[in-house]
């Protein structure tokens, strides 16, 4: 048995889904942040059922990639039960969805969620009313304390048994003339019977019934009309007259005037079953005046990042000592049972600093800041940032959502390039992933503050970083300039605060960090072995020799190229293989302060560390990251160039 | 009053939605965030140095950038109701 959540973003219909299916799901704030669906099996009164969490939509008939992803696999797979998630304080806007399932004439249960939210905002919701309006079993539900789940499984349980399909909402008499018109001149073949849809269970009932299948026509699918006229050829011209028709006596797209129907329909019901009382105002509702404030705003996002960083670099440093002493003494232990200077010695620090380099990613870092920025984006600030920010980043040719890979860049990379799949412009998502690499992450902030900081002084590691921030605005510009499609520019739902629960939060985080785990980890791990292999055979002549143009470009010593190699494997590398190639650690002695300003520089904006190139290759796929390899290559040329002319004109 | 830009309106301001002067996307995204020829909306706050203005519709708030805020025609008349 199979049931299907279906709601509109930020409904709770994930946090409904994680509450019955644990450790799966993302949820958040974000429309749109369950872009695939997620699947899980569940226990419902004995049995297995298995549960879809459908990527939120606004429509059926939607053009978003989520929408068509939604519909999509409701037109294909068979689901015994349709159990549709609804914002009862957003009422309106969630029943038109709601009227649209409908129309697939499918066993179906409406969850009204976030009743708390709705009694606060002071409407009294008429629950058997609304029942019996739309022909169809309601119920109430806080998914967010797991409030009335139960009864919602076991509701959909039954009606799932029983197959009992909810009555067919009525359009317009010339609309649903129409719609009878192709229904008896078409008869319809339900498309999920057509062998190319290898999804359907081999049970005969079809996924989509006949009088869905002629409303999706009027409304012009492309892949239902494509289907139909497969099936049988001509459909399309049928189609295509009986719209025309309609389209001509009415003066608007078919589309359009099916959508505005059930739009009106929507608000006409909620406002008969829906009593306002008082609005109860509440701390959350001045919140904004303070958060959103043209001045205080921007205090408050400054004091909030700012205590967001303190708290993640402190967890960060507290975890990372112990383990890094834990994978030095394994590292002796080892040279201890294979000798020194063997391949086999060579070969294991190499799988060592690879599985080390890994754990001191994660645990200080990225468990942390995913961790963080869950409980910032279940909260509802993070579309908030995006609000203050967007005027600021329009001038990078992005929108305000892009702020978050930005932030998070400055933790680690990684998770700033998981975080682009919030833009729903793949230009956006592009162009947000490529700046955000060149954002100088933790580990870069150790070659920063132990060269620069260190030997020259606070003050010019944050012209360095002041430099950074323009040269990321310069390469944004002519960037956005030479991408053709122009976004459309922000369009954002702010959420009601919440309070963030433990379960979501740490079941988003260990959803990441997992990813990282599979992808990004074992090619670290290759990588380091590799280049463990490369150094015992001493061809670091060699490596220097394929680096020489760079750092000759630079006027860096050529032994530097060895460790700005191992700087891709994890950037803080770069500077503890410096010691190893100059033979020295004082760099101050060894490297002139034009050197090092210019090192530096190259070292921030060069080639993101492989962790982050496995994530870019699984977010924007090969081509995208190996444009990005070129341009962080090209852009930390031009930009230690710039620094290096600058230091000799200073020093 | 004659038709203008949503983008001109000032805060605390409400008006009726007339037209989109964008595509049928534009149009069809706003749709569905209940923004909508003949609904109210109320300009509840306009962020500093040409950033989105937050509007409410409906209950919900909800932020629009500038130049999709330029293509949403309001009349500022008879929406008191709201």
């Amino acid at each position: 048995m199979r049931f299907a959540l279906v709601g509109q973003p930020n409904c709770g219909k994930s946090t409904l889904f994680n509450q019955v299916a644990g450790y799966r799901a993302e949820t958040g704030n974000f429309a749109g942040t369950t872009v695939t669906f997620t699947e899980s099996k569940v226990r419902v009164l004995g049995d297995v059922v298995d549960i879809v969490d459908l990527p939120g939509a606004y429509t059926l008939a939607g053009a978003s990639p989520a929408e068509r992803e939604a519909f999509r696999y409701l037109a294909s797979r068979e689901v015994d039960a349709i159990i549709n998630v609804v914002d009862a304080s957003h009422l309106a806007h969630g029943l038109s969805l709601t009227l649209e399932l409908l129309e697939l004439q499918r066993p179906i249960v409406i969850a009204l969620n976030m009743m708390d939210e709705a009694l606060r905002l002071g409407m009294r919701i008429e629950g058997p009313a609304l029942e019996q309006a739309l022909g169809a079993p309601v119920l109430p539900v806080v998914a967010s304390r797991g409030r009335g789940v139960k009864e919602l499984f076991t509701k959909a349980y039954a009606v799932a048994r029983s197959g009992a399909a909810p009555r067919q909402p009525m359009y317009a008499p010339d609309i649903e003339a129409a719609i009878q018109t192709l229904l008896t001149r078409l008869q319809p073949e339900p498309p999920g019977n057509s062998s190319a849809h290898g999804n359907t269970h081999a049970s005969g009932r079809h996924p989509l019934k006949p009088e869905a299948i002629a409303i999706k026509l009027l409304e012009l699918d492309n892949d239902v009309v494509a289907r139909v006229e497969q099936a049988i050829p001509g459909a399309r011209a049928l189609v295509k007259a009986t719209v025309e028709q309609l389209e001509h006596s009415r003066g608007q797209t078919t589309a359009w005037l099916m959508s505005a129907e059930r739009q009106r329909r929507a608000q006409e019901l909620a406002h008969s079953i829906v009593k306002q009382g008082a609005r109860r105002f509440s701390w959350r509702d001045r919140l904004d005046d303070i958060l959103l404030h043209p001045i205080l705003g921007y205090v408050g996002f400054v004091v909030i990042m700012l205590a967001f960083f303190q708290i993640i670099y402190g967890i960060g440093s507290v975890l990372e000592k112990p383990v890094l002493a834990l994978f030095e003494q394994i590292a002796g232990g080892v040279s201890d049972l294979l000798g020194t200077d063997n391949l086999a010695v060579e070969m294991a620090t190499g799988l060592l600093q690879g599985i080390s380099g890994g754990v001191a990613i994660v645990l200080p870092y990225l468990a942390p800041f995913l961790l963080g920025l869950g409980i910032l984006e279940d909260v509802g600030y993070l579309p908030r940032v995006a609000f203050l920010m967007d005027a600021l980043m329009h001038r990078l040719g992005l929108h305000g959502k892009a702020i978050v890979p930005f932030i998070l860049g400055y933790g680690c990379n990684i998770p700033a390039v998981m975080s682009t799949r919030i833009l729903e412009e793949p230009k956006d998502r592009f162009l947000a992933a490529a700046l955000s690499t060149m954002v100088p992450c933790a580990a870069r902030l150790a070659v920063v503050f132990g060269l620069v900081a260190f030997y020259l002084g606070p003050a010019l590691a944050l012209v360095i970083y002041v430099f950074n921030l323009f040269v990321i605005a310069v390469t944004g510009r002519v960037l956005s300039r030479f991408l053709p499609e122009d976004s459309p520019g922000l369009i954002l739902e702010m959420p009601v605060y919440r309070a963030p629960t433990a379960r979501a939060v740490t079941q988003k985080a260990w959803f990441r960090i997992r990813e990282f785990i599979v992808e990004a980890w074992p090619i670290l791990i290759a990588g380091s072995v590799a280049l463990a292999l490369l150094n015992y055979l001493e061809w670091t002549r060699y490596l220097n020799m394929l680096v020489w143009p760079i750092t000759w470009a630079l006027g860096l010593p050529g032994e530097v190229g060895t460790p700005l190699l191992f700087g891709i494997l994890r950037k803080e590398l770069s500077l503890v293989m410096l010691a190893q190639a100059l033979g020295s650690s004082d760099f101050g002695s060894a490297l002139t302060s034009n050197q090092m300003i210019t090192f530096t520089v190259f070292v921030v904006f060069y080639v993101p560390c492989l962790g982050t190139l496995a994530v870019l290759m699984r977010e924007l796929g090969r081509r995208h990251t190996a444009y990005i390899v070129t341009l962080t290559i090209g852009v930390a040329l031009a930009a230690a160039l710039v620094a290096r002319a600058f230091s000799a004109l200073i020093t | 009053m004659s038709d203008r830009p949503l983008l001109q309106l000032e805060r605390g301001h409400r008006a009726r939605i007339i037209g989109f002067s964008g595509g049928q996307m534009l149009a069809a995204k706003l749709r569905q965030l209940g923004i909508a020829p003949g609904v109210c909306v109320r300009v509840v706050r306009v962020a500093p140095l040409k950033g989105p203005v937050l509007i409410e519709v409906n209950g919900r708030s909800i932020a629009l950038g500038r130049q999709i805020a330029s293509q949403v025609l309001v009349a500022e008349d008879e929406c008191d109701s709201l």
